[in-house]
């Protein structure tokens, strides 16, 4: 698994490659709550446009980002989902917590 | 009880060898003749086991043994007969004590207790052992499910 991150003014765009699992959620979480808590992004974005497995590590790591946003007064966004990943978010009844969009371009223009 | 052993994998608890699992069982249940949704449910719910396993019998030990046998196994009478995959997860952690198996509440908004739910929702069977002092885990999934009572 890749993570970078894009920043512009006060928005973060995570992008992350590869399969989210135990062995690099934490890493995950590690590098959201930074970015809210440290850097005080007023968005923080997820594009999971190339990830192609979430486990509950996985879920648990986007549902402390969320928590966290709400907290600082920021908004947690996820875009890109594959169908095990919302799948995964379904089975959890957590998506419709989240600000989801299908794409990049659809976050952008929100 | 086992049927017709199809893979069996033993593996140290190290999260890195899940993806590698995770691998083994998309091909192992596509080959099977499930439906993509069917691949990825088996396959999450291994994968969510054998997480249980290195985080919770293992306490985050990578060095483990946990052994994943995969077996063919039929149910019914001859004209009924329903072909489904039995996966056996065996682990020598400490004894899990099976009635303190359950998930969070799915109302709550919380981080974690998510796994086993993945597990339950997944698979047609899902029964906990303690046998010769392994805790063993049992999971089906039928080729055309209904739930078990």
């Amino acid at each position: 698994m890749q993570i970078s991150a894009r920043r512009v003014d006060k928005t973060t765009i995570f992008d992350i490659v590869g399969d989210i699992d135990l062995a690099n959620s934490p890493q995950i979480r590690k590098a959201v709550l930074h970015e809210i808590r440290e850097e005080r992004a007023a968005k923080v974005v997820m594009n999971l446009t190339k990830v192609r497995y979430i486990d509950s590590s996985g879920v648990a790591s986007l549902v402390e980002g969320l928590k966290a946003s709400r907290d600082a007064g920021s908004r947690f966004i996820l875009f890109g989902l594959s169908p095990a990943a919302r799948e995964v978010l379904q089975l959890s009844r957590l998506l419709k917590i989240f600000e989801v969009y299908d794409n990049e371009e659809q976050f952008l223009a929100s | 009880m086992s049927g017709d052993l199809l893979l069996k994998l033993e593996l140290r608890s190290n999260p890195n060898m899940l993806s590698v699992v995770r691998g083994a069982m998309e091909r192992l249940t596509e080959v099977f003749g499930f439906s993509p949704p069917d691949c990825r449910s088996v396959t999450r719910a291994v994968d969510e086991a054998l997480t249980n396993i290195m985080r919770h019998c293992y306490l985050g030990k990578l060095d483990q043994p946990i052994e994943v046998a995969c077996s063919r196994v039929r149910r019914g009478a001859s004209a009924v007969r329903v072909e489904g995959l039995e996966i056996l997860l065996s682990d020598r952690g400490p004894a899990v004590d099976p009635s303190k198996l359950r998930g969070r509440r799915l109302d709550e908004i919380k981080p974690g207790g998510l796994g086993l739910h993945f597990i339950r929702q997944s698979m047609d069977t899902v029964e906990f052992k303690r046998l010769r002092g392994m805790n063993q885990l049992r999971l089906i999934k039928y080729l055309q499910a209904a739930k078990q009572d």
